[in-house]
């Protein structure tokens, strides 16, 4: 059963293109991952899904209806960011307000107690630390009992300790047949918890596969080299990086790139090679969108 | 969908009350107002005090709505949390009567001071039908200024809704009239009073309270301003709404 669609979505701002004829499906029961940098439409996909935007063009639904009706989202769990609480109202009462809106709310205690926010209940969270607001976000989500949620960063900027616990509340969520979106651009997150990975970038599509699928897809190697001079152009560099003497290579065939470094008397130093992150994989799939130098100035 | 209006209100006047000093500013300026002019210069003189007060809580009726609406509406537009609650299942219709109803109960309480300092200190009286009469038309007349803080509010972002609030109450509360008593303002605003929200407002007041005549041409501008103010506050949020959720 799909509990949250896209098909052929396009949005605008303006001039600006921020969807592209997106197509995209959550089924019952999934943990999705959407990973992409800042702008590259995946907040705006999520807006589409959860009803705060209306698309350009082509049709979104959640849970059988359009998201822009109130009625479709009283199973949607959303956590907001954790920069816009109110920062007068306690803990235990931004709860309470969000309970209101749902039919039959987690009780306040069970809800508090599965995010370890007991001892929060009575702080304005205005004085909360970060990582206290986050873990506010991430439970308010979960108030109505919702059938999918959409995280956004759920654990950007948490400690160890917290960050486990809350993986551990996440797939004990989809364990019970709870449906999971989350975003982001932190990459331990989605390879902790997602086993599929949707990659955006420049408003479209450009993987949709498990992690290691994403992965293997590209199979990028980093390598890492300190060179004085500049480096000749060899074929099959997909991103540059320099930091200082230090050169980082980004290619799809790694024992190619050595070979030509050593056929080109390249004089190299302290030569490295390391199996890509899904970051670094994420950059090649991207790379095809946009000029490598625009790579190798966000790396 | 009532009582979430009422859980909505409930939460915005718990924001405000934990800031208490929001609610002190709105009640402070009337009730100042009323014990440094109308108690020592026309506090022995039942009628005048009687008018005096009146105007003074139409000043206070505009003031804190404008602000209320105006400031309030800009600021909370400007948060994260504006968003989120969209995604909630609740129109947009809940927040918004919430937010009117929590205006209109901040509004009764900055009054209280100016109503209890004028029946204590000043010879001001009404009988209890004129009360009901006064505590009517307060509602009644609180609607353009709501109207005008929402317009505000949700057509400018917050510095620039904190600095027209600011430039229009002014000078709408002395052409109106607001300063002066009935019939003692300097002849032009004598002349353009009537047809201000400020003056149409104090002249629905001064008739509750006292038999200042209703005027007819002023109601009709009253009317007019509803109507006008209402269509820009609709634009404002429907072009707001537009920008942002479309």
């Amino acid at each position: 059963m799909i509990l949250a669609r896209a098909l052929d979505v396009t949005r605008r701002y303006g001039d600006n293109l921020a969807l592209d004829s997106v197509t995209f499906e959550v089924e019952s029961g999934e943990l999705v991952g959407l990973l992409g940098p800042n702008g590259a439409g995946k907040s705006t996909l999520v807006n589409l899904l959860t009803g705060i935007r209306r698309p350009t063009s082509g049709t979104v639904e959640l849970l059988g209806g359009d998201p822009r009706l109130p009625q479709s989202r009283r199973h949607l769990g959303v956590t907001p960011q954790e920069t816009g609480l109110p920062g007068s109202l306690r803990v235990g009462e931004v709860v309470d307000f969000v309970s209101a809106h749902y039919d039959k709310p987690l009780p306040k205690a069970e809800l508090l107690d599965r995010f370890g926010l007991t001892e929060l209940v009575r702080r304005q969270t205005g004085g909360l630390s970060g990582g206290e607001k986050r873990r506010v976000a991430v439970a308010l989500a979960f108030v109505g009992r919702p059938r999918i949620v959409f995280l956004d960063e759920p654990t950007t900027g948490l400690d160890v300790q917290a960050r486990r616990f809350l993986w551990d509340g996440i797939r004990a969520f989809q364990a019970e047949g709870g449906t999971v979106v989350l975003t982001s651009h932190y990459l331990e997150e989605i390879e902790a918890l997602a086993r599929r990975v949707v990659v955006i970038g420049g408003g479209r599509v450009l993987a949709d596969d498990t992690v290691d699928a994403v992965r293997g897809l590209v199979a990028v190697h980093r390598v890492s080299l300190s060179l004085a001079d500049s480096l000749p152009d060899l074929p099959g560099i997909a991103g540059a990086e320099r930091d200082g003497d230090r050169l980082h290579l980004l290619t799809a065939d790694a024992d190619r790139l050595v070979r030509d470094l050593v056929a080109y008397e390249v004089p190299f130093k302290d030569l490295e090679v390391r199996p890509t992150s899904l970051e670094e994989a994420f950059l090649t799939i991207t790379e095809d969108r946009a000029p490598a130098t625009a790579i190798a100035r966000a790396a | 969908m009532t009582s979430l209006a009422l859980t909505h209100a409930k939460f915005q006047l718990l924001e405000t009350a934990r800031i208490p000093i929001a609610l002190f500013g709105s009640a402070f300026f009337p009730a100042a107002a009323m014990l440094a002019f109308v108690v020592p210069f026309v506090g022995d003189n039942a009628e005048y005090a009687t008018f005096a007060t009146a105007s003074m809580i139409t000043f206070s009726v505009m003031s804190t709505n404008l602000f209320q609406h105006g400031v309030g509406v800009s600021e909370d537009r400007a948060q994260p949390w504006d968003p989120y609650m969209r995604t909630l299942p609740a129109g947009a219709l809940p927040r918004f009567a919430g937010r009117i109803l929590s205006g209109l109960t901040l509004m009764f309480v900055s009054l209280i001071p100016v109503v209890l300092i004028a029946a204590f200190l000043t010879e001001a009286t009404l009988t209890s039908a004129q009360f009901l009469l006064t505590a009517a038309t307060v509602v009644v007349i609180a609607i353009p200024f709501i109207l005008m803080g929402l317009a505000i509010g949700y057509s400018m972002p917050q510095k620039a809704a904190v600095v027209v609030a600011q430039l229009l109450f002014f000078p709408l509360a002395f052409l109106g009239g607001l300063m002066t008593g009935p019939g003692m303002a300097p002849g032009i605003v004598e002349d353009i009073a009537p047809y201000l929200p400020t003056g149409g407002a104090a002249r629905l007041m001064w008739a509750a309270v006292g038999d200042f005549p209703y005027d007819f041409g002023s109601i009709a501008a009253l009317v007019g301003w509803i109507i006008a103010l209402g269509w820009v506050a609709v634009w404002a949020y429907r072009r707001d709404e537009g920008r942002r959720f479309s």
